[in-house]
């Protein structure tokens, strides 16, 4: 049975600055292993499963009204949370909370632009979108990826942001070549799926919607676009060198060669040092196709990985093709592709399900976990074989991350 | 002498509450760094990076719609700082 939230705690007449009202303690499960951390278009709630991932229970919303982008626990500490925010009238910010979200700090400099001189006119961050902690061996550096298309990066853990100008300078130059290559989705120009090679904290992949794969190898300093064999079917050019539209991009935990691509056109694999995309969505059957946004890598089989397809024909619904839900697995890099759908509504299951709202555990057999737009999250915990509803009733869900004990 | 500064709920986490507060300045500009100064973090969810309110927030002085930082502010105004129609 889904686990209903509770109402949420009458507002403490007083908040501190930053600071939701006082939140009264969930009841929790014992043994809580995953804590599944909901963001959502009205706040983020944290769902506390018990070992066995079969009890849940919904916390009570932080920062409700707030549109929350990203909610992340720091895998090196296990407790600093990083939450990324807005609301309808005010600005962007991050929120820190370093004891597990029991209380929250603003960061004192958000992500934002310089200030352009006086007499031009200069980018204004519209949200933080995409958070992750930076490499094991740099603590308290944290990157952040925004809408307008930029990344900003702390030093101190998430109080202080610095934007990464010669990022901004390379597509600024990427655009002034290829004006339409460089592009906005509806939801504005994305800055997304952040991945740090394990083994080089300088070695960095960024994505832009729109404008493709990119890395650095220096930390930031200069860029190249790694986007061969992978479409754009949107622009004149199909296979250009940039103007891509990756929708999630996933580096396999358990080889970090290993990339994985849920792009507006397909679903591909890439294999480094190589650099041309392998279209793996075309194994998918064909009338389900390979559109969708989320993608999820398993945590110790490079060759296991997981889409939610969705409907990209005609006008691009972008709900579950049929209105039946399901998720594909394949477990051969993207040779073949399961249908796993036990669970799911076997019709009028009209999901969505945003790009960064579907992640999986680290446990085995592995967990897996997403949510709809409709505020549903859904659970898997036998890697996709059978679903559940754990949670109903929720606002609009933007993303998931999952944090768990098992975590290596 | 200062202004009367009264904000919209969108801003009571940062007023401790308070719906009205105290803030001194020559311009709208000036108040609103005295109002970061007295409530850290405020002045950016309501200005951004280049020096633009909003677009959702409203801000009156004297009851007139300002939306620049060089508008003069006297002693003992009134000034709203309002959340403004940003939708459902």
């Amino acid at each position: 049975m889904p686990t209903r939230a509770k109402k949420p705690a009458r507002a403490a007449r007083k908040p501190a600055p930053g600071k939701t009202p006082a939140r009264r303690s969930p009841a929790r499960p014992r043994r809580t292993t995953i804590e599944i951390f909901v963001a959502t278009i009205k706040g983020a709630f944290v769902l506390k499963g018990d070992g066995a991932r079969r009890s849940w229970s919904v916390g009570n919303p932080y920062f409700l009204g707030s549109e929350t982008n990203h909610l992340v626990r720091d895998p090196r500490d296990r407790k600093t949370l990083l939450l990324a925010a807005r609301t309808g009238h005010l600005g962007p910010t991050v929120f820190r909370s370093l004891d597990g979200g029991n209380a929250w700090q603003e960061a004192r400099l958000p992500p934002a632009f310089p200030k352009a001189p006086e007499g031009q006119t200069g980018p204004v961050v519209q949200r933080t979108f995409f958070l992750t902690s930076g490499h094991a061996s740099q603590p308290g550096v944290w990157w952040a990826g925004t809408v307008p298309h930029a990344l900003f990066r702390s030093e101190d853990g998430g109080a202080t942001w610095e934007h990464v100008s010669q990022f901004s300078r390379y597509v600024a130059g990427l655009k002034e070549q290829k004006p339409a290559n460089i592009g906005e989705t509806p939801g504005g120009a994305i800055t997304h799926s952040i991945l740090i090679d394990p083994r080089n904290p300088s070695h960095v992949y960024v994505s832009l919607s729109t404008g493709g794969f990119f890395e650095t190898t220096d930390a930031g300093r200069n860029w190249r676009p790694i986007n061969g064999g992978s479409s754009a079917d949107f622009l004149p050019e199909k296979f250009p060198e940039y103007g891509q539209d990756p929708h999630c991009v996933v580096m396999s935990p358990a080889n970090p060669d290993r990339i994985y691509q849920q792009n507006h056109c397909g679903v591909y694999r890439l294999d480094r040092p190589g650099v041309q995309w392998d279209r793996i969505g075309r194994n998918l059957p064909s009338a389900v196709g390979d559109i969708g946004f989320p993608i999820v890598a398993h945590p110790r089989k490079q060759d296991v990985l997981w889409v939610f397809p969705m409907d990209g024909t005609s006008v691009w619904p972008r709900t579950s093709p049929e209105g039946k839900p399901a998720v594909f697995c394949s477990r051969n890099g993207g040779a073949s592709w399961t249908r796993q759908a036990k669970g799911f509504p076997q019709s009028n299951g009209w999901f969505t399900v945003f790009r960064q709202a579907m992640k999986s555990d680290w446990q085995d057999p592995v967990g897996l976990y997403l949510g709809t737009t409709a505020g549903e999250v859904w659970a898997s915990r036998d890697e996709g074989g059978s679903w559940e509803l754990i949670a109903s009733h929720l606002p609009r869900i933007l993303s998931i991350e999952v944090a768990d004990k098992a975590r290596s | 002498m200062s202004a009367t500064v009264r904000v919209s709920t969108h801003l009571h986490s940062y007023t401790g509450g308070e719906s009205t507060v105290e803030a001194e300045g020559s311009t709208l500009a000036e108040l609103m760094a005295d109002l970061d100064r007295r409530f850290p973090g405020l002045r950016f969810r309501v200005i951004d990076e280049q020096d633009h309110i909003r677009p959702h927030i409203n801000v009156f002085v004297r009851r007139a719609l300002v939306r620049d930082l060089k508008s003069p502010i006297s002693p003992g105004d009134d000034v709203l700082i309002l959340g403004a129609l940003s939708g459902g």
